[in-house]
This record gives C-alpha cells, structure tokens and sequence, in this order.
C-alpha cells in the first residue's frame, strides 16, 4: 500500500535509469543517511561506536570490495587479509617517509598500491578458475604475511615488529575522537558504496557479471577476459586497500602483521556470502551480521544465566557460529540482501498476501 | 652429499604426512564434488577422540584397540551427521555453497572437539617406534639419520594407498565410488543410492583423517593447530588435481622435498620463514604451467 509505484511516471530517460527510481526508496535511503550522519553519533556511547559501529563501517567496505570480485566477477579469493596489509603497511609507509603527504592522499594512493599489487597477483585468474584461484590468492595471502613480517623496510625497522599510525588530521581538524572516525569511517563507506553502485550498473559491470556467469561465452561476445578479471581485481583491491588503511590507523591505531592473516580473509568472506553475493547493500549487511554476533555469543552465557569458563565460551562461539553458516547457506544461500528483497517483495503488496 | 639427501629424505617423509591429509581432501572431491574444507577439523577431531578415549580406557585390557574402534564408530557417525544435516539440503547449490558449508563444519568441529575433549596438547602413543635410524652408511660417509617413525609414516602412508587402490577397483562398493564420481545423475539412474555413497565417501575420509591423525598426533602430539593442516594440504591438491589419489601422493611428496630444500637453501638468503608460503608458490608455478594440476582432469569448457 505504500510502497507501490504507481503513479509515478518519468518523463526522461535520465530519471528512468535513476539509482533510485521510486520516491518510496529515495525518501528512505535518505531517511537511512539522515539517522546513520546524525542520530547515531548523536545517542551512541563510545563504546558502540569504537567497538562496533567503526569496525562494521571499515570491514562494510573491504566486503564491498571482495564483493565486487566474488559476487559480481566471479573470482574467487581469499587473499583479502593480504590486500588490506597492503593498503595498511603502504599508507603508514607514505605517511611515515613523506610528512608532508595529507594523510587522506596517502590512503587513496595506498589504495592504488594495493590495486598494483591486486592487479600482479590477479593474473592467475587468467589461466585457473575455481578452487585453483581460491589457492592462489591463499598464496598472495601467506606471501604477503611472510613479506610485512620479514622485510624490515616496511615497518621502518621497528625491533618488535608492530607499527603505530600517525594521528590523522585535515585542514587543522584531527579525527581522534570517537564520533570523528565514526564519521569519517560513514563519508567513505557511503561514496566508495556509490561508486561501485554505479560501476555494476555500467559497461564494467555488465562485463563481470557475464564473465562470472559463463566466461567462456562472455568471450565469444566480444568481452575481453583480460580487462573483465583484471578491472574486478583492480577495482576490488582498491577498496580493500582503502579498507585495510582505513582499520589500521582509524580502528586499530598500532597493529602488527598478525592483524591482517587468514582469519581475517575468511571473516570478509563470510560476511561476502552471508550478506549476499552480488549486492551492494549485501555486503553492509553481512558485514553487520558477523561483527555483531561474536559479540552478542559473548554475551549470551550471561543472559541466560549459566556460567561457563572463558575456554568454553569460545569453543561454543565456533560451534554456534560454524552451525549459524551451515544454516544460512541451507535456509537463504542468496544471503540476506534475498531476505531484504522479498521483505520489499511483501511491502508492495501489503495489506495483501499476494 | 650426505646432507642433501637427508633434507631429500627428510622432504620426502614431510611429503607422505601432507599426502595423507590431501587423500581425504580428493576422495570426496571425486566423490560428491565438494571442496571438503573441514579435513583438517576431522583429523583434529579424529586424533583427539582416540587420544582421550586411550586415556579414559587405559584400564580395560587393550585400551588402543577398543579406542581406536569406538574412534571410527564415531567417525562414520560424524559423516553420517554431515550428510544428513548437511549434503542433502544442499544438494543441488553451487561449489562455493558447499565449500561455505564445510568451512562452517569445520568450525562446527574445532569448537566441538575442543568443548567435549579438551584443548590441551596430547601426547600420542600407539607404539610407534620413534628411535632414528642411520642408513646408507656405505654410501655416504657418517650415514643418513632418518627418523623412524617417519619410515613407519611412510609405510602406513604407501599401505593406505594400495588398500585404497584395491578397494575401488576390486570391490563393488569402489565401483560405485567410481561410477559416482564420474557423474552423479547417469550412477543415480543406473540405481546407485548417491545418498548411502556419500556417507560412505566421507566414513572413508573419516577414517583417512584418522589415521593422518595417528601419524600426525605421534609425531607433533594432538593439538589445535593439527586442524590447520588443511591449509598446508590444498597446495598438494593443486599440484597433483582435486581428483587424483596418485596425484594426491606425487603432489605430497613433492611439496614436500621442494619445502624443505628451499628452506634449508633458500631460506637463510631471505630471512627465513619462507616454509609458509613456498608450496603455494609452487603449485601456483605448476598451475601456469598445467592448470588442471599433474594428474587432474581437464576441464572442457562448453558453451
């Protein structure tokens, strides 16, 4: 009853291919932004903005841009882990050798590093698909742990082999603050989403999503699999780059090599699958989903009044959480971007079931 | 000269631990066409259980026995429960579903086996002589110093393969493996239970992990980080293909001897350490060159 279109005509074509063609979804994107920029730093604790809301924001991006890749393209890779070091240790790098770079150039030019590097061991998909690529992006990953824990160049030869950010400042302003980062964090996330919003709505796109469906025939058609692969690596390194820059200086603030490891790879992953493969808003959603339930598993033992040893609850954590991915993939495989479509499915028709 | 072969021999006998864990990894890969992320949970699990249930029996009068039986009940039990709970909901989903799946299995494993068992490291015993030889001495001069238990790994590694061999050319159950692993819907219309094969396939697998557990769990003692074997294991999988037991075994052995060789030689020029990621850069070199792997299957693309 509310959510129906009718009514509504467009008179261009411009408005026709609008991001958000119907009124109902652009007053409550809107209304989205409006409680996310405004109410949230407004009544959040600093407790739920360092602990949660940062992190979700920052690993929301870095599932965007394995999404990108995996969901849209098709590659399949568990490299991120190494990627976001990359973004980390180039932007801490740029920022430590070259004072005088902003530090908001130096994570957009970390993020390029880590394009170069997505691009260099991207090449592989060219030649293996499948489980193959998942292999040899692991390989980017243990190298690339190997790399930033052996090669003094990069922590500026710190003896314990952890490295602290510089504070970031702009124009004067230094985001220390919890509600600064949270904002600066939110600004990213909402122009790096829309950027590749429009990037799967466009010729590149289209490109990745065929190649992700049957290569072979995209090829046939006149798409080169080499600039299709490579631009979804490129592009998804960037913002993982960005990501991992973005988690080291604005969320953890010193880290070590540790930080970025396969652990970190597969958590991008799942939240990639779990919010959906192929969707924008997929991956904030998933991205929300698991960094919210370990903390939530934590908890429960205390709700429900039983209590356990420290070594238990964690045991408990893993089964519940490798029972909850079990799951999801049985009840929703497309993820919870396919919940939130049919519950937009139902909207229209509401007050009737069909 | 002497020093070579050791780290040769020593490569070759790292090689035969990989192979193990890699040959639970192809069996259901050929079988039900599922990345089974969850092997290295399963030779986690597989050891712990037999470890703790040694202790829990030590009374009775052959604790490794009644064990080591009570540990494959409960392994076919397990594949049982995974097909069940698992493999049929999802029977028709793509790859990266099922691999989804099995990486929260193996979650759903660590966490169990922890949780009823204990995390603690385990010393195994089930008699493996650990005393370390030294062969060719006539060859070489002072020897070869090879580790026992190693030659005996080895041995059970070489047993395993020919009992597999024999299973699925000989019996009718392996014939059915095969047929299943050739393509599912023409063995299912010929009258092939695919639900009872895949419990089989992943008993079989159970009962491998077990016994990669055994050789594992004597050498390293049974700890969590047995379970992160799996990872050591996909570059084996590359190397030789995802369908091949032999491939399994020449993947293993060469991963292995190329790990420690270039660690020994390499390793000192460029600060060490490089055992993490030296096999995957290998298979991922093998891969550019035959990216089916040694003895994988070619894929032939239709449109």
């Amino acid at each position: 009853m509310f959510y129906r279109e009718a009514g509504q005509f467009k008179t261009s074509y411009g408005a026709d291919q609008a991001v958000f063609p119907i009124h109902q979804d652009r007053i409550f994107v809107a209304l989205w932004l409006a409680i996310a920029f405004v109410l949230v730093p407004l009544v959040s604790s600093e407790y739920l903005l360092r602990a949660i809301l940062i992190p979700l924001l920052i690993l929301a991006l870095a599932a965007l841009g394995l999404n990108l890749l995996v969901g849209y393209c098709g590659q399949l890779s568990l490299g991120t882990g190494g990627f976001m070091a990359v973004g980390a240790y180039a932007a801490y790098n740029l920022c430590v050798r070259v004072p005088a770079l902003n530090p908001f150039v130096a994570f957009l030019l970390a993020g390029g590093v880590a394009t170069l590097v997505g691009i260099a061991f991207g090449m592989p998909s060219l030649r293996i698909k499948g489980y193959y690529l998942a292999v040899a992006t692991l390989a980017a990953q243990f190298f690339l742990d190997w790399v930033f824990s052996r090669v003094a160049w990069f922590t500026n030869n710190t003896p314990s082999g952890s490295i602290t950010a510089p504070p970031i400042t702009l124009f004067q302003l230094s985001f220390d603050t919890p509600v600064r980062k949270y904002l600066l964090c939110l600004t990213i996330l909402a122009l790096f989403a829309m950027v590749a919003k429009n990037l799967v709505r466009g010729r590149i796109g289209r490109a990745w999503m065929a190649t992700r469906d049957m290569d072979v025939a995209a090829e046939i058609i006149g798409i080169r699999p080499m600039y299709a692969k490579l631009s979804a690596f490129a592009v998804s390194s960037f913002f993982i780059g960005v990501a991992g820059g973005l988690w080291a200086f604005v969320h953890l603030g010193s880290w070590e090599p540790l930080a970025f490891d396969v652990n970190r790879s597969f958590s991008i992953l799942f939240m990639v699958i779990i919010g959906g493969l192929g969707s924008i808003l997929g991956s904030i959603l998933g991205a929300a989903f698991i960094t919210v339930l370990p903390l939530l598993l934590n908890q429960l033992p205390q709700w429900l009044g039983v209590s356990m040893s420290t070594a238990m609850i964690s045991h408990l954590e893993a089964m519940i959480f490798g029972c909850l991915i079990v799951f999801f993939l049985i009840k929703e495989p497309l993820g919870l971007a396919r919940l939130w479509r049919i519950g937009k499915e139902k909207l229209r028709l509401w007050p009737f079931p069909y | 000269m002497g020093f070579f072969l050791e780290v040769v021999l020593g490569g070759l006998m790292a090689g035969v631990l990989y192979s193990l864990v890699a040959l639970g990894f192809v069996l259901i890969f050929k079988a039900s066409g599922v990345f089974n992320f969850a092997q290295g949970a399963m030779v986690l699990f597989a050891a712990l259980t037999l470890v703790r249930l040694m202790e829990l029996l030590k009374h009775t009068f052959n604790p490794l026995l009644i064990a080591l039986l009570l540990t494959i009940a409960v392994m076919i039990a397990l594949a049982w429960a995974i097909e069940r709970l698992v493999l049929r909901p999802l029977v028709n989903q793509p790859g990266i579903s099922l691999f989804m799946a099995t990486l929260g299995i193996s979650y759903v494993l660590d966490g169990f086996g922890q949780a009823v068992w204990g995390s603690d490291v385990y010393v195994l015993d089930v008699g493996i002589p650990k005393r370390p030889l030294v062969l060719l001495e006539s060859v070489v001069p002072g020897g070869v110093l090879v580790p026992s238990e190693d030659l005996f790994a080895a041995l059970i590694a070489g047993l395993l393969v020919v009992g597999l061999g024999v299973f699925f050319q000989k019996t009718r159950i392996g014939r059915a493996l095969r047929a299943v692993a050739d393509d599912h819907q023409a063995a299912q219309s010929v009258g092939i239970p695919l639900n009872y094969i895949w419990v089989i396939v992943w008993a079989v697998a159970g009962l491998v992990a077990l016994v990669a557990g055994i050789v594992w769990g004597s050498k390293l003692g049974v700890q969590f980080s047995l379970g992160l074997i799996a990872l050591k294991a996909l570059p084996v999988l590359i190397l030789g293909g995802f369908e091949s037991i032999l491939g399994a075994v020449v993947g293993g052995l060469i991963i292995g001897v190329g790990e420690k060789l270039s660690e020994v030689y390499l390793g000192p020029r460029v600060g060490g350490g490089i055992e993490n990621w030296f096999a995957y850069v290998l298979a991922l070199v093998f891969l550019l060159v035959r990216p089916e792997g040694l003895f994988g299957e070619r894929h032939i693309d239709r449109v």
